[in-house]
Protein backbone atom coordinates (compact mmCIF):
# COMPACT_ATOMS: atom_id res chain seq x y z
CA UNK A 1 0.00 0.00 0.00
CA UNK A 2 1.17 3.49 -0.83
CA UNK A 3 2.16 5.62 2.15
CA UNK A 4 2.88 9.33 1.69
CA UNK A 5 3.96 11.90 4.26
CA UNK A 6 1.68 14.91 4.22
CA UNK A 7 3.96 17.98 4.14
CA UNK A 8 1.38 20.03 6.05
CA UNK A 9 0.57 17.93 9.10
CA UNK A 10 3.59 15.61 8.99
CA UNK A 11 1.46 12.48 9.15
CA UNK A 12 2.60 9.38 7.29
CA UNK A 13 -0.76 8.75 5.70
CA UNK A 14 -1.64 5.50 4.02
CA UNK A 15 -3.58 5.47 0.81
CA UNK A 16 -7.08 5.20 2.29
CA UNK A 17 -6.60 8.49 4.11
CA UNK A 18 -5.65 10.22 0.87
CA UNK A 19 -7.37 11.09 -2.35
CA UNK A 20 -5.55 11.06 -5.69
CA UNK A 21 -6.06 14.39 -7.44
CA UNK A 22 -4.40 13.80 -10.78
CA UNK A 23 -1.31 15.23 -12.38
CA UNK A 24 0.80 17.88 -10.67
CA UNK A 25 2.05 21.18 -12.07
CA UNK A 26 -0.68 21.63 -14.70
CA UNK A 27 -0.74 25.06 -16.24
CA UNK A 28 -4.30 26.28 -16.44
CA UNK A 29 -5.59 27.60 -19.76
CA UNK A 30 -8.97 29.18 -19.23
CA UNK A 31 -11.43 31.24 -21.27
CA UNK A 32 -9.78 33.18 -24.06
CA UNK A 33 -6.88 30.78 -24.47
CA UNK A 34 -6.04 29.05 -27.76
CA UNK A 35 -8.17 25.99 -28.51
CA UNK A 36 -5.12 23.75 -28.55
CA UNK A 37 -3.94 24.96 -25.13
CA UNK A 38 -7.39 24.62 -23.65
CA UNK A 39 -7.79 21.12 -25.04
CA UNK A 40 -4.44 19.93 -23.73
CA UNK A 41 -5.12 21.51 -20.33
CA UNK A 42 -8.41 19.63 -20.11
CA UNK A 43 -7.50 16.28 -21.59
CA UNK A 44 -3.82 15.65 -22.22
CA UNK A 45 -2.05 13.95 -19.34
CA UNK A 46 1.28 12.31 -18.75
CA UNK A 47 0.98 8.57 -18.18
CA UNK A 48 4.54 7.41 -17.65
CA UNK A 49 5.92 4.07 -16.68
CA UNK A 50 8.45 5.52 -14.29
CA UNK A 51 8.96 8.94 -12.72
CA UNK A 52 5.72 10.79 -12.16
CA UNK A 53 4.50 13.89 -10.34
CA UNK A 54 1.05 13.82 -8.82
CA UNK A 55 -1.29 15.87 -6.72
CA UNK A 56 -2.78 14.26 -3.65
CA UNK A 57 -5.14 15.49 -0.99
CA UNK A 58 -4.97 14.52 2.66
CA UNK A 59 -8.74 14.09 2.50
CA UNK A 60 -9.34 12.21 5.77
CA UNK A 61 -6.79 14.33 7.58
CA UNK A 62 -5.76 17.97 7.48
CA UNK A 63 -7.56 18.43 4.16
CA UNK A 64 -4.62 19.99 2.31
CA UNK A 65 -3.53 19.36 -1.27
CA UNK A 66 0.12 18.43 -1.76
CA UNK A 67 2.46 17.09 -4.42
CA UNK A 68 4.22 13.75 -4.58
CA UNK A 69 7.07 12.51 -6.75
CA UNK A 70 7.14 8.78 -7.24
CA UNK A 71 7.85 5.98 -9.66
CA UNK A 72 4.74 4.35 -11.11
CA UNK A 73 6.66 1.17 -11.86
CA UNK A 74 8.36 0.44 -8.54
CA UNK A 75 6.04 2.59 -6.36
CA UNK A 76 9.15 4.19 -4.85
CA UNK A 77 8.31 7.57 -3.36
CA UNK A 78 10.99 10.23 -3.90
CA UNK A 79 9.28 12.76 -1.71
CA UNK A 80 6.27 14.97 -1.08
CA UNK A 81 6.18 18.76 -1.12
CA UNK A 82 3.68 21.58 -0.62
CA UNK A 83 1.24 22.59 -3.33
CA UNK A 84 2.42 26.21 -3.30
CA UNK A 85 5.19 25.58 -5.79
CA UNK A 86 5.55 25.64 -9.57
CA UNK A 87 8.14 22.90 -9.87
CA UNK A 88 9.56 20.00 -7.87
CA UNK A 89 12.18 21.04 -5.27
CA UNK A 90 15.83 20.47 -6.19
CA UNK A 91 16.47 17.85 -3.50
CA UNK A 92 13.68 15.67 -4.86
CA UNK A 93 14.94 16.12 -8.43
CA UNK A 94 18.43 15.12 -7.23
CA UNK A 95 17.05 11.99 -5.61
CA UNK A 96 15.33 11.00 -8.84
CA UNK A 97 18.47 11.70 -10.87
CA UNK A 98 20.50 9.45 -8.59
CA UNK A 99 18.15 6.59 -9.40
CA UNK A 100 17.15 7.40 -12.98
CA UNK A 101 19.90 9.49 -14.62
CA UNK A 102 18.57 11.42 -17.60
CA UNK A 103 14.90 11.27 -16.54
CA UNK A 104 12.49 13.82 -17.97
CA UNK A 105 8.87 14.67 -17.22
CA UNK A 106 7.18 17.45 -19.17
CA UNK A 107 9.56 20.42 -18.91
CA UNK A 108 11.37 19.05 -15.86
CA UNK A 109 14.52 16.96 -15.79
CA UNK B 1 -35.29 28.99 22.31
CA UNK B 2 -35.56 25.23 21.98
CA UNK B 3 -33.62 23.01 24.35
CA UNK B 4 -30.26 21.98 22.91
CA UNK B 5 -29.46 18.27 22.88
CA UNK B 6 -26.36 16.48 21.69
CA UNK B 7 -26.52 14.07 18.76
CA UNK B 8 -27.13 10.87 20.76
CA UNK B 9 -28.10 12.46 24.07
CA UNK B 10 -25.31 10.81 26.04
CA UNK B 11 -25.67 7.27 24.71
CA UNK B 12 -23.26 4.75 26.24
CA UNK B 13 -22.04 1.24 25.51
CA UNK B 14 -20.09 -1.08 27.77
CA UNK B 15 -17.96 -3.67 26.03
CA UNK B 16 -14.36 -4.56 26.86
CA UNK B 17 -13.92 -0.80 26.70
CA UNK B 18 -16.56 1.83 27.34
CA UNK B 19 -17.94 4.14 24.66
CA UNK B 20 -19.89 7.23 25.72
CA UNK B 21 -21.22 10.18 23.83
CA UNK B 22 -20.06 13.11 25.90
CA UNK B 23 -23.07 15.37 25.51
CA UNK B 24 -23.14 19.05 24.71
CA UNK B 25 -19.80 20.71 24.20
CA UNK B 26 -18.76 24.07 22.85
CA UNK B 27 -16.63 23.70 19.73
CA UNK B 28 -15.33 26.54 17.62
CA UNK B 29 -13.50 26.26 14.33
CA UNK B 30 -10.88 28.95 13.93
CA UNK B 31 -8.95 29.56 10.76
CA UNK B 32 -6.22 32.10 10.23
CA UNK B 33 -2.51 32.67 10.66
CA UNK B 34 -1.60 30.47 13.64
CA UNK B 35 1.77 32.19 14.02
CA UNK B 36 0.34 35.69 14.43
CA UNK B 37 0.32 37.49 17.77
CA UNK B 38 -3.36 38.31 17.28
CA UNK B 39 -4.15 34.58 17.11
CA UNK B 40 -2.04 33.86 20.19
CA UNK B 41 -3.85 36.61 22.10
CA UNK B 42 -7.30 35.44 20.95
CA UNK B 43 -6.64 31.82 21.93
CA UNK B 44 -5.10 32.83 25.25
CA UNK B 45 -7.99 35.11 26.18
CA UNK B 46 -10.63 32.51 25.29
CA UNK B 47 -9.09 29.32 26.65
CA UNK B 48 -6.13 30.35 28.78
CA UNK B 49 -4.00 28.15 26.55
CA UNK B 50 -1.21 28.78 24.05
CA UNK B 51 -1.51 28.01 20.34
CA UNK B 52 -0.68 24.30 20.06
CA UNK B 53 2.20 22.87 18.06
CA UNK B 54 1.56 20.58 15.10
CA UNK B 55 -0.89 17.75 16.03
CA UNK B 56 -1.06 18.81 19.68
CA UNK B 57 -3.79 19.81 22.11
CA UNK B 58 -3.19 22.45 24.81
CA UNK B 59 -5.54 22.81 27.75
CA UNK B 60 -6.02 26.09 29.60
CA UNK B 61 -8.15 27.10 32.57
CA UNK B 62 -11.18 27.99 30.41
CA UNK B 63 -10.93 25.49 27.58
CA UNK B 64 -8.72 23.54 25.25
CA UNK B 65 -7.39 24.19 21.79
CA UNK B 66 -6.41 21.58 19.21
CA UNK B 67 -4.21 21.85 16.10
CA UNK B 68 -6.27 20.80 13.06
CA UNK B 69 -4.12 21.94 10.12
CA UNK B 70 -1.46 24.62 9.47
CA UNK B 71 -4.22 27.25 9.39
CA UNK B 72 -6.96 25.73 11.53
CA UNK B 73 -7.62 25.26 15.24
CA UNK B 74 -10.47 23.73 17.17
CA UNK B 75 -11.32 25.62 20.34
CA UNK B 76 -13.23 23.60 22.95
CA UNK B 77 -15.13 25.38 25.72
CA UNK B 78 -18.28 24.77 27.78
CA UNK B 79 -21.34 24.57 25.56
CA UNK B 80 -23.02 27.64 27.02
CA UNK B 81 -19.80 29.65 26.65
CA UNK B 82 -19.43 29.05 22.91
CA UNK B 83 -21.28 32.12 21.61
CA UNK B 84 -19.44 34.42 24.00
CA UNK B 85 -16.14 32.80 23.03
CA UNK B 86 -16.87 33.37 19.33
CA UNK B 87 -17.60 37.04 19.99
CA UNK B 88 -14.46 37.39 22.07
CA UNK B 89 -12.27 35.76 19.42
CA UNK B 90 -13.80 37.78 16.61
CA UNK B 91 -13.03 40.92 18.58
CA UNK B 92 -9.43 39.82 19.24
CA UNK B 93 -8.94 38.90 15.56
CA UNK B 94 -10.58 42.03 14.17
CA UNK B 95 -8.62 43.23 11.14
CA UNK B 96 -6.86 39.88 10.67
CA UNK B 97 -7.70 37.48 7.85
CA UNK B 98 -9.46 34.92 10.03
CA UNK B 99 -12.66 32.96 10.48
CA UNK B 100 -14.34 31.96 13.74
CA UNK B 101 -17.39 29.69 13.60
CA UNK B 102 -19.41 28.00 16.31
CA UNK B 103 -19.71 24.35 15.21
CA UNK B 104 -20.92 22.95 18.56
CA UNK B 105 -24.20 21.66 17.14
CA UNK B 106 -22.55 20.33 13.99
CA UNK B 107 -20.26 17.87 15.79
CA UNK B 108 -20.49 14.90 18.12
CA UNK B 109 -17.88 13.72 20.63
CA UNK B 110 -17.33 10.23 22.03
CA UNK B 111 -15.10 9.19 24.92
CA UNK B 112 -13.40 5.81 25.03
CA UNK B 113 -12.29 4.52 28.41
CA UNK B 114 -11.03 1.28 29.83
CA UNK B 115 -8.41 -1.29 28.94
CA UNK B 116 -8.16 -1.87 25.25
CA UNK B 117 -9.52 1.51 24.19
CA UNK B 118 -6.48 1.87 21.94
CA UNK B 119 -7.39 -1.40 20.25
CA UNK B 120 -10.95 -0.19 19.71
CA UNK B 121 -9.58 2.74 17.73
CA UNK B 122 -6.82 0.80 16.00
CA UNK B 123 -9.42 -1.47 14.41
CA UNK B 124 -11.16 1.51 12.83
CA UNK B 125 -8.51 4.05 11.82
CA UNK B 126 -5.26 3.79 9.80
CA UNK B 127 -3.31 5.33 12.68
CA UNK B 128 -0.55 4.03 14.94
CA UNK B 129 -2.11 4.05 18.41
CA UNK B 130 0.87 2.47 20.19
CA UNK B 131 1.71 4.21 23.50
CA UNK B 132 5.00 5.59 22.19
CA UNK B 133 3.40 6.85 18.98
CA UNK B 134 0.22 8.42 20.36
CA UNK B 135 -0.08 9.84 23.84
CA UNK B 136 -1.93 12.41 25.90
CA UNK B 137 -2.43 15.75 24.16
CA UNK B 138 -1.76 14.26 20.75
CA UNK B 139 -4.44 14.78 18.11
CA UNK B 140 -4.81 13.07 14.80
CA UNK B 141 -7.34 13.74 12.07
CA UNK B 142 -8.12 10.59 10.17
CA UNK B 143 -11.13 8.43 9.46
CA UNK B 144 -13.20 6.13 11.65
CA UNK B 145 -14.15 3.30 9.30
CA UNK B 146 -15.63 5.27 6.40
CA UNK B 147 -16.10 8.77 7.80
CA UNK B 148 -13.73 11.60 8.79
CA UNK B 149 -12.98 12.01 12.48
CA UNK B 150 -10.36 13.40 14.82
CA UNK B 151 -9.00 11.57 17.85
CA UNK B 152 -7.08 12.94 20.79
CA UNK B 153 -5.63 11.39 23.90
CA UNK B 154 -6.37 12.62 27.42
CA UNK B 155 -4.04 12.55 30.43
CA UNK B 156 -6.25 9.94 32.17
CA UNK B 157 -5.66 7.47 29.35
CA UNK B 158 -9.04 8.00 27.73
CA UNK B 159 -9.48 8.98 24.09
CA UNK B 160 -12.00 11.30 22.55
CA UNK B 161 -13.33 11.03 19.03
CA UNK B 162 -14.96 13.98 17.30
CA UNK B 163 -17.01 13.58 14.15
CA UNK B 164 -19.72 15.32 12.17
CA UNK B 165 -23.09 15.20 13.91
CA UNK B 166 -24.70 13.74 10.79
CA UNK B 167 -22.61 10.57 11.18
CA UNK B 168 -22.78 10.36 14.99
CA UNK B 169 -24.95 7.22 14.96
CA UNK B 170 -22.64 5.54 12.46
CA UNK B 171 -19.53 6.34 14.51
CA UNK B 172 -21.19 5.19 17.74
CA UNK B 173 -22.24 1.94 16.06
CA UNK B 174 -18.81 1.10 14.67
CA UNK B 175 -17.17 1.99 18.00
CA UNK B 176 -19.67 -0.35 19.69
CA UNK B 177 -18.88 -3.21 17.33
CA UNK B 178 -15.17 -2.61 17.78
CA UNK B 179 -15.51 -2.63 21.59
CA UNK B 180 -17.73 -5.71 21.80
CA UNK B 181 -16.76 -8.36 24.31
CA UNK B 182 -15.17 -11.18 22.35
CA UNK B 183 -13.41 -8.75 20.05
CA UNK B 184 -10.48 -8.00 22.39
CA UNK B 185 -7.15 -7.77 20.63
CA UNK B 186 -4.92 -7.31 23.69
CA UNK B 187 -2.27 -5.83 21.45
CA UNK B 188 -1.80 -2.17 22.37
CA UNK B 189 -2.96 -2.41 25.99
ZN1 LIG C 1 -2.10 16.37 6.28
Amino acid sequence: MLTLQCPYCGVWAEETELHAEGEAHLKRHGPGSADHDFESYLFMRENPKGVHFERWRHASGCGKFFHAARCTMTLEVFGTYPAQTLEPPQDIKDKITAKYPGWTWREFS
Amino acid sequence: MSKAVSALDGATFEGFAKVAETGLRGMITVRGDLASKEMAAAVKATTGAAVPAQRKVVTGDKGAVAWMSPDELLVVVDYDQAEAAVAQMNEALKGSHALVANVSDARAVFRLTGDGNRDVLAKLAPVDFAHEAFGADDIRRSRIAQVPAAVWGNADGSFEVICFRSVAQYVFDVLKVSAEVGGEVNHLG
